[in-house]
């Protein structure tokens, strides 16, 4: 079972109290963008054993959306942060590096 | 003018604990910035209660204000007066990016009380319903089975939940299942 806490409200809920929406920190490529940009950003995805960026949604709670580091094999949470980012906030990486060392995603590490 | 019915129009069952359906509340969304000066003296002039940290909840006997998101709070008043408070609320919020909204007639209200409620929501709900992790003045919005619901406490061992009004008969169906007579399981005792 997954435990995440929301950003915004505070709770720690398990799993079933949120929903997942996916990949973090996706680039928007729309209209005038080259076919290979707008390709990746409509398909090519992580997919991570181990660390992982993802967004979440506090669906039967606060309704917010927000993101969480977590280990894909784990299930282990590094912390959940604001949605408002372009990418994690170094307490996150932080965090993840205390676990992970030597961890990357992307182009974050 | 017609006559308004709750969705239940008061079903009760007893068993381990009693649960009932409350009636009509006045209910009022309203969403804006909750540290703004016209959105506090809005809500509190209607409610007549301090305005709510978060996760809180404060009441007076039928008014009250429940903190439901960063932006969004609850407004309580009695079902007859919220069309009035809706207007006090928006005359005080002129020119304030705020929304007030009556969902009054939106909603459903039950109340769970005996020395089992704890237990029967806890059946129902992923939340820690022990006497350390929930108690009165805190308020928690999450699932019952398979919908949304929040719950509040109304003294001891008296809680009160509210969901959409057109899940009422499941959420009912739902706790009459968990308070069936037999049921219980003791893990707050
Ligand atoms: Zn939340």
């Amino acid at each position: 079972m997954l435990i995440l806490e929301c950003p915004y409200c505070g709770v720690k809920g398990e799993e079933t109290e949120f929903h997942g929406g996916g990949e973090a920190h996706l680039k928007r490529f729309g209209p005038g963008s080259s076919e290979e940009d707008f390709e990746g950003y409509l398909f090519h995805r992580e997919n991570p054993k181990g660390v992982h960026l993802e967004r979440w949604r506090h669906v039967n709670g606060c309704g917010k959306w927000f993101h969480v580091a977590r280990d894909t094999a784990t299930l282990e949470v590094f912390g959940s942060y604001s949605a408002q980012v372009t990418e994690p906030p170094q307490e996150i990486k932080d965090a993840i590096s205390a676990k992970r060392p030597g961890w990357s995603w992307r182009e974050f590490a | 003018m017609s006559e308004t019915l709750s969705a239940l129009k008061g079903a009760r069952f007893a068993g381990i604990a009693v649960v009932t359906e409350a009636g009509l509340r006045g209910m009022i969304t309203v969403r804006g910035d909750l540290a703004d000066t016209d959105v506090k003296n809005a809500v509190t002039g209607v409610a007549g209660v301090d305005m709510p940290g978060q996760r809180e909840i404060n009441t007076v006997g039928e008014r009250g204000i429940a903190w439901m998101s960063p932006d969004e709070l609850l407004v309580m008043v009695p079902h007859g007066e919220a069309e009035q408070a809706v207007e006090t609320m928006n005359a005080a919020l002129t020119g304030a990016h705020a929304l007030v909204v009556n969902v009054s007639d939106a909603r459903a209200v039950f109340d769970v009380t005996g020395p089992h409620a704890r237990e029967v929501l806890g059946k129902l709900m992923p939340v820690d319903f022990s006497a350390v992790g929930f108690g009165p003045g805190m308020i928690r919005r999450s699932r019952m089975a398979q919908v949304p619901a929040a719950v509040w406490m109304t003294g001891e061992d008296a809680f009160r939940v509210v969901c959409f009004r057109s899940v009422a008969q499941y959420v009912f169906d739902l706790l009459k299942a968990a308070a069936a007579e037999g049921s219980e399981v003791g893990l707050y005792a």
